[in-house]
């Protein structure tokens, strides 16, 4: 690892400015990806800034927002969010994402902020013998014909086809979260289906954060029925590996009609993938197994496979309708 | 090869070296070492404090074999720079059981054949001790059906997916299961 120098920021105004003040400097977080792309001289920043000890505000840094919402701060551990009463009560399928990610360790070290910002990857990212637009733009793409069983099937491009690793901002963009940020400009709120990025001619680019933007804090906006909510990953191990697909959903009917649906998939694109497509289909239509069947039928239209992940795209079509089956069952079809 | 590995990242060169004085709590003593800010806190701890029972296995976040707590809390020490450590309560295996009694976590693993070689023992261990707290903190896992409920059982199944962080290449998971869900129920029974 390459030597850099580190500093501890005590507030956000002061994160913003030692940013701003060192050349190639990154915010560290957790460090559970930093650290790791950084031993592997994938990332070569000059300076960190910690902020993972940011101050988390008030009850832990999750609290309730007078709409009812709940605002989660920044530094606040993976860990403590699945934890916490109100995510659990209100947002299962938050809780129960994070759960399915990374092992008890790693969701005890990495932070909210810290985890929208690890990077989309895959193994041709990491081995630096391979060609990677998104390690060396313009330098080609190997997985595209090499072996590209974890890769994308929505949205991909010419020049990556690498998927978005985390699992939380799977159910964040089922749940329509919003980030906020902190930069020299000021402060902003993003959209989180605006905030990760799909590869196009820069992969390298994979959010809309300027890269002196602070994440402070993701509000969870109210959403009723998210109580009737769920996650399922498929993996190729029972437990710590990454997403071949998940699927994050939410479901509400009133006397059988579907008058309430979210629905977002992991694994099979650059970022988090919002299904509005699917979820277009079937509002107002019956909450039943056809209905399922035809929104995984309209969202997965558009998916190509390279070759070794051709499966997923009838995996996915297969876990989106297994997932609302199960909601509908559950409540959702009161 | 790890201490190879480790000796590479002291010496590799990328910018002048610039050594820090930093202050961590080990095992409940004040250690003062000077260490660049790259050191991460697997390697203050074996390299600088000679504390060499937290093991390097893969030294990049998948294995589980450097897991040490912090505050009380499972973490990797290879994924951790020990800068970011300042001031928290690092618990290593050396620290446990200190005055020549086994901890009941070790004890456990002792009766029930929880290990074979040995050298994923001081992570799992550690990572047990983290994961009965959380159990015990009503956290929920991957396994566990209703996230929103408060009550539910340490099974077996909850068990393996709550401990999946930390892997044993010897194949010792049934004397290590064993151990953890022993040790459990005596100290609920207690």
């Amino acid at each position: 690892m390459k030597n850099f120098a580190y500093s501890r920021a005590e507030t956000v105004e002061s994160a913003v400015i030692l940013i701003a003040r060192q050349a190639n400097a990154k915010f560290l977080g957790g460090g559970t990806n930093l650290v790791d792309l950084m031993r592997e001289n994938i990332e070569r920043p000059d300076a960190l800034i910690d902020i993972s000890r940011l101050p988390s505000g008030s009850s832990g840094g999750i609290r309730e927002l007078p709409d009812g919402g709940i605002s989660i701060d920044a530094a606040v551990r993976n860990s403590a969010v699945a934890n916490n009463p109100l995510v659990r009560e209100r947002y299962p399928v938050l809780s129960q994402s994070i759960l399915f990610g990374a092992s008890g360790q790693i969701r005890n070290m990495a932070t909210t902020g810290g985890n929208l910002m690890q990077r989309t990857r895959c193994y041709y990212f990491y081995d630096k013998a391979s060609r990677c637009n998104k390690r060396t733009p313009g330098s080609g793409c190997d997985a595209i014909g090499g072996f590209n069983r974890m890769h994308a099937i929505l949205g991909a491009s010419e020049h990556c086809i690498a998927t978005h690793p985390s699992d939380m901002c799977v159910a964040l963009s089922a749940l329509d979260a919003i980030v906020h940020v902190e930069g020299p400009g000021g402060k902003r709120a993003i959209p989180i289906n605006n905030f990760h990025r799909l590869p196009g001619a820069t992969p390298q680019v994979e959010t809309n954060l300027a890269p002196d933007e602070l994440i402070t804090a993701i509000h969870l906006p109210t959403l009723a029925f998210a109580r009737n909510s769920r996650y399922r990953k498929i993996r190729d191990r029972a437990s710590y590996a990454f997403a071949l697909v998940s699927v994050a959903a939410a479901l509400e009917a009133k006397d059988g009609t579907i008058s309430g649906v979210r629905l977002a998939l992991g694994g099979v694109a650059h970022k988090p993938w919002r299904a509005y497509n699917a979820e277009n289909t079937m509002l107002g239509a019956k909450a039943d197994r056809q209905t399922f069947e035809r929104a995984a039928e309209a969202e997965l239209s558009d998916a190509r496979g390279y070759g070794h992940n051709d499966f997923k795209m009838e995996l996915a079509k297969r876990t989106i309708v297994s997932v609302l089956n199960d909601l509908a069952q559950a409540g959702g079809a009161r | 090869m790890a201490e190879v590995n480790s000796v590479i990242d002291r010496w590799e060169t990328g910018s002048p070296s610039s050594a820090v004085e930093i202050v961590l709590q080990i095992n409940g003593a004040t250690r003062t070492l000077r260490i660049e800010p790259r050191v991460s806190l697997l390697d203050a701890l074996r390299e600088y404090l000679g504390l060499t029972g937290t093991k390097k296995g893969c030294n990049q976040g998948a294995c589980g074999a450097c897991t040490v707590l912090a505050g009380g809390e499972r973490i990797l020490s290879c994924l951790a720079l020990a800068m970011q450590y300042e001031g928290a309560q690092i618990t290593t295996i050396e620290g446990l059981g200190p005055d020549g009694v086994l901890d009941p976590i070790q004890a456990a693993f002792v009766e029930q054949d929880g290990f074979q070689c040995g050298y994923c023992t001081p992570g799992q261990i550690c990572s047990a001790i983290g994961m009965i707290r959380e159990f015990q903190d009503g956290m929920p896992s991957a396994v566990t059906p209703d996230v929103s409920a408060d009550a539910r059982e340490l099974s077996d199944e909850e068990i393996k997916e709550r401990m999946s962080g930390n892997l044993c290449r010897c194949g010792a998971y049934v004397g290590i299961c064993d151990a953890i869900r022993k040790a459990f129920k005596s100290e609920v029974a207690q």
